[in-house]
């Protein structure tokens, strides 16, 4: 895979199969941003299932649950970008969890348990085409053969309370190694070594195949990272991979859902009252400039939308301030594109979601920028002033500066938020949207108490 | 080390000869086994047999193949010397030899030498695992104290024994038939049970998991294995079970336990059986007919209750009670594993050939096409063969020493039947693997 900071390079080929066995990373250039956002939505899938496994979900219901968490996380719009979505994902989740026992352990299971449910929830064709996908170690029975072993077929098909066999039943031979579950429920027959697999019992077979192919994958790129990807890219795919196996899976806030939309003329409003600073900062910059470069768009942007702000509304939003610098011609031409994007109306159709603290923390903004988090990239002399000008009394902004100079930005975040709202904030700050959505909460249940 | 050393260390010390060799006492004792160890244990055989064809000479074989093998002693203080390894024929003889192990285990092989596994864990890419062993399955008739009434605990007679053998029966055929395994080693454990090595390739490279299906193929007993003995059989049953049920369980049950254990003679037994079947009206009928009752028919007590009560079930009033009659019959004499031994390639499993130092009876090798002639009362213990030693003159170094004794059989059995054969179909599997590396164009897998 190739990445790039551009646009990305579309080479889609036609999809072949749903469901992919990823056996070669596939030589797509992939953006950045992609890159990050996809791993983070597999990872929601993975962690869903995961969920699901250790509350003990019966089979059928882990079907349901993944088919579900796949529809929710894994979709696109744009039908021929699911396939891409899919196996970049699934290669860039393998980076960041094959780097050590514990970490491939956890992605093999689940990969394995996704990659199960996905295919028992695939066509009969689907079935069919990933078997000839997979090399497997397997023939069909020859029809003089299935006579042959037709009794002892039926006698297990009676014995697990399946229906007697019709002539055309379809049969597999296969090595007894490679389906260990069937052996252990007795649920084929066995002959010198061989197991007699019904058509529909193929599943432990591709999963077995599936997972050891995944096992012995994992190792591999474990040694190409430590050999060689970790020290290349250091300055690139490192972090984000180092970042992603701790990656912040809480709410995503992509869906405002409490407090329904927001308007463009309470922008200014609610930016006083219940914005965190680094939002607060990037929106007054905005007003001031008229104007935010790409990773101040992105982070605000995706905030906005997640506070409630609708695509129609950002477009506005955006426009009036832009158009001031640089002109409404050109911001529609340029700009506008983007923030279409951000809602997933261009491009790859994804639904891009807020940036969590976590991800904001690791942001490294360069001249010009003002996105980031204040608490960590402000120097010491502005954030006292941005501090002060959000009303945060001076011995509270002590405490502030004492959590940032030991490092715990979310900490010097939650104690503005428990200064400025005169409230305890007990869970921390996480997320600017989670900031927001608190905030609210306390104004709100402080006005019903008022009135 | 002669006889003559070997006893001088006691008090009762011998005067070689025929007419005082009978006086070699019964037992088992440190200086027994030097003399055992130095003059019988087939130290080579063993050695040939772990080295599964990779001893000799074809540029296939790997040479660190039985280095990484562990060997664990049990010495006469209860000092355990886990990760003994061994680079060759000579070095394991003599361990064995100077440390006189109350009892050998066999470990698996490991991806690196096991007595270095320290210096290669702070490696990184070699991590310490096992890499290979052989499939084993480990049956103790103490498992069976529910269903025998001769003996209880580490006790064993020839009424009882023949549930051993016919575990061996019914285990044996479904790993040759089913799996398609050919290279098993039956071992009589010295004292209460008996051991099975598959020491095929592809037995030797199954998986944890792999293993784990095999042990719980061949399971039957619901719930937790050591809390609940009994069986359950919902519907028809799977091939492998029907098979072992009409070949080897029933004509053994109704042949043989049946009376020789008295299995329904007494009120206390029979209520047992009766338990076992949930349908009231069928207990109660059967009951009514056996209280207080002896037969006066010539015929066992038991068969004729056993017939009695297989006609009520299988009469076909009650629908599927038919079934009841298989329960009872596995649950008396189905093979009991001891599945946690099957299941993970790390078990420890006693070498063939030590000697049990309870019994003093060498861990034979049993032939499983002649299971029913084995009698564990009969193997040669640790004092005979020292007398046979003695009676047949001194030579103490003479190769192939055991043939003289009653050792002799087995050695030969286990050369003729087992390793011979296996080492034959190591350098053929060599061969083939060989050929196909050299055809086989290199996989690369990309990240
Ligand atoms: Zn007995």
């Amino acid at each position: 895979m190739e990445f790039v900071r551009t646009q990305r390079v579309r080479i889609q080929t036609d999809a072949v199969s749903t469901l992919p066995l990823y056996r070669s990373a596939p030589s797509l250039e992939v953006r950045l941003e992609d890159f990050e956002l996809y791993a983070m939505d597999r990872l929601r899938v993975l962690k869903g299932i995961s969920d699901g496994l250790s509350r003990g979900k019966k089979p059928e219901e882990m079907k349901k649950l993944v088919d579900n968490l796949w529809k929710a996380n894994m979709s696109h719009p744009d039908s021929s970008e699911v396939i891409n979505k899919d196996i970049i994902s699934h290669f860039v989740l393998r980076l960041v969890y094959c780097r050590t026992e514990d970490l491939r352990k956890w992605f093999l299971s689940m990969e394995t348990a996704l990659f199960r449910y996905r295919f028992l929830l695939g066509s009969s064709e689907d079935k069919r085409a990933s078997m000839a996908e997979f090399d497997l170690p397997c023939k069909a029975v020859s029809s003089a053969e299935f006579e042959n072993v037709r009794d002892k077929l039926n006698q297990v098909a009676r014995s697990i309370g399946l229906p007697i066999l019709t002539a055309d039943a379809i049969f597999y031979k296969v090595p007894f190694e490679e389906v260990p579950e069937l052996i252990a429920g007795r649920r084929v027959y066995i002959h010198k070594g061989y197991a007699y697999v019904a058509m529909h019992q193929v599943v432990s077979l591709v999963v077995t195949q599936f997972r050891s192919i995944l096992s012995k994958a994992l190792i591999l790129t474990n040694r190409k990272w430590t050999s060689t990807i970790r020290e290349q890219e250091k300055d690139r795919l490192t972090p984000i991979v180092e970042a992603l196996c701790t990656s912040y899976l809480g709410p995503d806030y992509s869906q405002p859902k409490e407090f329904g939309e927001i308007s463009v003329k309470d922008l200014d409003q609610i930016s006083k009252s219940s914005f965190p600073l680094c939002m607060r900062h990037l929106f007054d910059k905005l007003r001031e400039d008229h104007h935010l470069k790409h990773g101040g768009r992105m982070q605000l942007g995706l905030f906005l939308k997640g506070v409630g702000l609708k695509l129609e509304d950002a477009l506005a939003f955006w426009k009036a301030e832009f158009s001031q610098k640089v002109g409404a011609e050109r911001f529609d031409k340029e700009y506008a594109y983007s923030i279409r994007h951000n809602y997933g109306r261009e491009g790859k159709r994804t639904d891009y979601t807020p940036y969590s603290c976590q991800k904001i923390i690791s942001l490294t903004p360069g001249v010009g920028d003002h996105h980031g988090c204040p608490y960590r990239h402000f120097s010491d002399e502005n954030l006292r002033a941005a501090l002060d000008r959000m009303g945060v009394g001076s011995r509270a902004v002590e405490d502030v500066m004492d959590k940032v100079r030991n490092r715990h930005y979310q900490l010097a975040c939650t104690s503005t938020f428990e200064a400025v709202h005169n409230s305890q904030c007990d869970a921390g700050i996480n997320h600017p949207n989670q900031y927001f959505s608190d905030s609210q909460k306390i104004l709100q249940s402080k006005n019903n108490a008022a009135a | 080390m002669t006889i003559e050393e070997a006893e001088n260390g006691r008090d009762d010390m011998l005067i070689d000869g025929p007419d005082r060799a009978n006086s070699i006492p019964d037992g088992f004792n440190a200086n027994y086994l030097k003399v055992y160890y130095g003059r019988l244990f087939p130290h080579f055989d063993i050695f040939k047999w772990m080295c599964y064809g990779n001893d000799g000479k074809h540029p296939a074989c790997d040479k660190s193949y039985f280095g990484r093998r562990e060997f664990s002693f049990t010495l006469d203080n209860d000092i355990y010397l886990r990760f003994q390894s061994f680079n060759s024929a000579s070095e394991l003889e003599s361990s064995i030899r100077e440390k006189c192990p109350f009892k050998i285990d066999i470990g698996p092989v490991y991806s690196v030498d096991p007595a270095k596994r320290h210096a290669y864990a702070q490696g990184g890419d070699n991590v310490f695992a096992p890499v290979e062993r052989e499939l084993v399955f480990d049956i103790d008739i103490t498992d069976y104290d529910d269903v025998r009434y001769c003996c209880s605990g580490a006790d064993v007679c020839l009424e009882c024994w023949p549930l051993m053998t016919v575990a061996i029966k019914v285990i044996d055929t479904a790993l040759r038939d089913d799996f398609g395994f050919n290279h098993i080693l039956w071992v009589y454990s010295g004292r209460r049970g008996v051991h099975c090595w598959v020491c095929d390739g592809k037995a030797r490279r199954l998986t944890n998991e792999q293993r784990g299906a095999i042990a719980d193929y061949f399971r039957v007993y619901k719930g937790n294995e050591n809390s609940n003995k009994k069986v359950s059989l919902t519907g028809p049953l799977h091939p492998f079970l029907a098979r072992s049920y009409t070949e080897v369980l029933m004509a053994f049950f109704e042949g043989n336990l049946l009376s020789s254990q008295n299995i329904l003679s007494t009120e206390e037994r029979y209520e047992k059986i009766l338990s076992m079947i949930p349908d009231e009206s069928v207990t109660s009928e059967l009951r009514g007919k056996w209280q207080g009752r002896s037969s006066n028919s010539k015929e066992d007590i038991n068969v004729h209750r056993w017939g009695q009560l297989k006609h009520m079930l299988q009469s076909g009033k009650q629908k599927g009670q038919g079934l009841r009659v298989h329960e009872i019959v596995f649950t008396f004499t189905y093979p009991r594993l001891d599945m946690e031994v099957s299941k993970h390639m790390n078990h420890l499993l006693k070498a063939p050939f030590c000697v049990h130092p309870k019994t003093g009876r060498v861990c034979i090798p049993i032939d499983p096409e002649n299971c029913e002639e084995f009698d564990p009362t009969a193997v040669p213990t640790l004092s005979e063969l020292l007398q046979e030693l003695n009676t047949g003159g001194i030579g103490a170094d003479v190769d192939d020493e055991w043939d003289k004794t009653s050792l002799g059989k087995s050695v030969r059995f286990f050369r003729s039947s087992f390793l011979q054969p296996l080492l034959k179909s190591c350098k053929e599997e060599m061969e083939t693997s060989y050929n196909a590396k050299l055809q086989q164009t290199k996989n690369n897998l990309s990240w």
